[in-house]
């Protein structure tokens, strides 16, 4: 072979590598990846149930059109390359000729169709396809979605778990409003990624097994993966520092984490969470009492000095996050308002509000609370709230579902807040500013917060093609919630993926353990 | 009364309680504000209203609330406890899947915290200011008092982190492969260290038990007889007098069986364990009604049979009751 062949052929293995992620080294083939859910699974079709739990499971059982590797680039997946039209209104997806589902059948253009039918209507991520009228099928191997407006969302919206391609032999026996109960969520289920079902027990475990006709050569590299349920966190802790789970993500108490950081054998790292982008805030009530008056609002910002909740709080493990975008995300703006800890100036904005000081005393708030996590943030608002002459009142909720119930009625005066942007900002941020989405239960816009620019930006950035326009107004967005403050954002939820020294190439891109780890692969 | 006119009379009671803990436990859950929906839309990142209603529809949430527990006591009596909404499975598959592993840990500590109990109780009765007295009471009220879950992480860290006898959580290595003893021995490694937790708590109370029962038997006219008789001090004890200070212990322990599953939540939450204790704690969590009220359904249904077990066995150990009848 010629130097010159060498180098050609070299660089095509390069290039081959290089598609779907980076690999860090020489991967190893076998072996069984012992990995923890911490919660119960409730259903393992990502078509039809969203969330962090799924997510895991559903992304090794499903394959996406689309996945996207570290610096939010689209990769071809199940769609070996796709087309987006001048006009932004049809979006052209090339499917690979050998995908075949864990049963044996091909997959084609009609179950992308059916897929993109069932997730409509079942998925509550409505934004996501909502613009996708049809989807034609030309032939087997093309789909086309036509669209009534251009969706820039549409790719990320493509990729991980929120995407998933699921059989339409299986699935499309029930009325498609049926498919979330259909009873091959859970057991038998059948999907085209890189690992097939095994067994599914109810808070025990979900066993997969590598799929043999994965329709890229080669992998997946692990035999076997265990998804062990194990609620505790401490147990969890334990369990990775045995060397009994080798990987575990979304851990997020800080004592934990820091914990595990000083273990030699592990690897502990809030890297994996910016598609998902979970933020910590604190939701005002902006129609009613004080809370109405911006001046208000803006002296809680700077009563409440951040530095002590990333530090004191969540022991270093949290970084800043000043508007509602992930500070991951290449959306995300840094040059907003950022109010500093300053009891002078909230004191002053408190009096120029019309609120004197009367004793010790302005006038009282509640916040509430929907899980005891957030209970040392909670206080600490109250203690540093008190010091401008603000009684708060912590409201405790009883469960999930009590809080949830505050807060979409918005029967609240502030509250603590955990929001996920899930990808694009069209799916996970729009939800809290937009003015015709207001008290529509937990997660909606809470805040009664209504601004026609905020409404007017988020609607073009939602159809602008052109990234770095999109860029300059969701930029002017977060300058304008900054400043208004219908929340207060204060952190990102400092979620942490642990793993063992064993692991090569743990799942660490945008969408962390909801992506699928067929590039993972156990060191011998 | 007739033994068999006794038995219809207590299964009859214990129908009327069921149904008090179906209805009473369905009208606590409906009371609450929020409802099962609200976890569906956590658990998958926030959902907007019209699916929250699309989804209060699919499983009747929308319906009144007389009409709701009309259709759930409809279920019941036809031997159906519905559907899990939270989990999608049907409510009797979820519990009759996690049953085994309650019962296995539950009846396993209620046995050894039952044996081992009264050995050391007996043991102290013996020399009642002895050294090893002091240490049996010292252990029983360290364990009493000991919150489970701080047992079991102190068990976990020491036997699981420092050495590595056992595993950290769940009830099987699903990595192991071999025969039926292979799982057997694996299952018992896994059960060690949640079955000593449980029983830490009751192990105490029977102790006690055992040894004040022991204490009076010991000084009744009886024991003197046998002891005048010639009979060896050992015989004397375990024979006689242990069979006599056995029945206080065996009614607390059917009393304290109810105790025993609610103990195992706390239990089997912290090592993970596949029962209905966490199935109970995560359906809470959920606001899953059917699998609350199921699981109450059953729990109920356990301590009555443990009852009916218990009177059972004190017949058997107890002449005199057996009089009674």
């Amino acid at each position: 072979m010629t130097p010159f062949f060498k180098g050609v052929l070299a660089s095509a293995v390069l290039a081959a590598v290089a598609v779907g992620g980076q690999v860090r080294a020489e991967p190893v083939t076998g072996g069984t990846l012992v990995t923890v859910l911490g919660t119960n699974v409730r259903n393992l079709n990502s078509a039809v149930q969203s969330g962090i739990v799924t997510g895991y499971p559903g992304a090794q059982l499903f394959a996406s059109p689309l996945r996207y590797d570290e610096d939010w680039t689209p990769q071809p997946y199940l769609a070996e390359s796709w087309d987006v039209s001048d006009d932004g209104l049809t979006v052209t997806l090339n499917l690979v000729k050998n995908a075949k589902f864990h049963d044996g059948t091909p997959l084609t253009s009609e179950d992308v169709a059916f897929s993109v039918d069932v997730i409509k209507v079942n998925h509550p991520f409505k934004s996501m396809f909502a613009p996708v009228e049809s989807v034609e099928t030309p032939d087997a191997h093309t789909a086309v979605l036509k669209l009534s407006k251009p969706h820039p969302a549409l790719l990320l919206a493509m990729s991980g778990q929120l995407m998933s391609i699921i059989p339409k032999h299986i699935y499309g026996d029930v009325p498609i409003e049926e498919v979330k109960t259909h009873p091959r969520n859970n057991e038998n289920t059948v999907g085209s990624g890189p690992f097939k079902l095994v067994e599914y027990k109810s808070g025990e475990h979900v066993i997969l097994e590598r799929f043999d006709d994965f329709f890229i050569e080669g992998r997946p590299y692990l035999d076997k993966v265990v998804m062990r349920i194990i609620t505790d966190p401490a147990a969890r802790a334990i369990a990775y520092e045995n060397g009994e789970v080798h990987m575990g993500a979304f851990e997020q108490l800080p004592r934990i984490i820091n914990r595990l950081k000083k273990v030699d054998s592990l690897t502990v790292t809030p890297e994996g969470y910016g598609g998902i982008g979970p933020l910590d805030w604190l939701a005002i009530n902006t129609t009613a009492g004080p809370l109405a008056d911006l001046r208000v609002r803006k002296a809680i910002a700077h009563a409440v000095d951040k530095d002590f909740i990333m530090n004191a709080l969540m022991q270093g493990t949290a970084s800043e996050s000043r508007t509602g975008i992930h500070p991951d995300s290449p959306f995300y703006n840094a040059e907003v308002e950022n109010y500093e800890l300053d009891l002078d100036k909230a004191n002053a904005l408190l009096d120029e509000a019309g609120f004197p000081m009367d004793g010790d005393s302005r006038f009282g708030l509640t916040i509430d609370f929907g899980w005891p996590g957030v209970k040392p943030q909670v206080e600490y608002v109250k203690a540093a709230l008190k010091k401008v002459g603000i009684d708060v009142t912590v409201r405790a909720s009883a469960d999930f579902p009590t809080w949830a119930k505050r807060m979409g009625t918005m029967d609240f005066e502030l509250s603590w807040d955990t929001v996920f942007n899930w990808g694009d900002p069209v799916i996970g941020v729009h939800r809290t500013y937009d003015s015709t989405n207001i008290a529509k239960g937990v997660w909606s816009n809470t805040q009664g917060y209504a601004n026609d620019r905020v409404d007017e930006l988020m609607a073009m950035a939602a159809v602008e093609s052109d990234s770095a326009k999109r860029k300059a107004l969701y930029d002017e967005f977060q300058a304008i919630i900054a400043d208004e403050l219908p929340v207060y954002h204060v952190n990102t939820l400092p979620y942490h993926t642990v793993y063992n020294e064993k692991v090569g190439n743990p799942p660490l891109g945008i969408w962390g353990t909801s992506t699928p780890i067929d590039m993972t692969y156990l060191k011998q | 009364m007739s033994f068999l006119q006794n038995f219809c009379v207590r299964v009859f009671y214990a129908a009327v309680l069921l149904l008090a803990v179906l209805v009473l436990n369905f009208s606590l859950m409906h009371l609450a504000p929020g409802d099962v929906a609200d976890t569906i839309s956590q658990s998958m990142g926030g959902a907007d209203q019209e699916l929250l209603e699309q989804i209060r529809a699919d499983y009747g949430l929308d319906q009144p609330y007389l009409i709701q527990l009309g259709r759930y006591i409809g279920g019941v009596l036809q031997f159906d406890l519905g559907h899990s909404f939270f989990y999608n499975q049907p409510v009797t598959q979820l519990i009759l899947e996690r049953l085994p592993a309650t019962l296995l840990l539950v009846i396993s500590a209620q046995m050894v915290a039952l044996i081992l109990g009264v050995l050391l109780g007996v043991i102290s009765a013996r020399k009642p200011n002895g050294i090893v007295s002091h240490f049996v009471t010292f252990l029983a009220l360290f364990g009493y008092s000991a919150p489970v879950f701080w047992t079991g992480i102190l068990l976990l860290i020491g036997f699981s982190l420092q050495v590595q006898w056992f595993p950290v959580a769940g009830m099987r290595d699903v990595t192991i492969s071999g025969g039926f003893w292979v799982h057997f021995w694996d299952v018992l490694r896994h059960l060690v260290l949640p079955m000593i937790t449980l029983s830490s708590i009751f192990l105490a109370l029977y102790s006690r038990l055992a040894r004040a029962t022991m204490l009076e038997e010991l000084s009744s006219d009886y024991v003197r007889t046998a002891h005048a008789k010639g009979l060896r001090p050992r015989r004397v004890v375990y024979r006689h007098a242990l069979k006599n200070s056995l029945s206080p212990v065996i009614t607390l322990a059917g009393l304290q069986f109810s105790a025993v599953i609610s103990g195992a939540v706390l239990v089997e939450t912290v090592f993970s364990w596949p029962g209905l204790g966490t199935l109970a704690f995560q359906s809470i969590i959920a606001r899953d009604t059917p699998t609350i009220l199921g699981i109450l359904f059953f729990s109920a249904l356990v301590v009555i049979v443990g009852n009916l077990l218990t009177d059972t066995v004190l017949q058997w150990i107890d002449p005199r009751i057996r009089g009674k009848q």
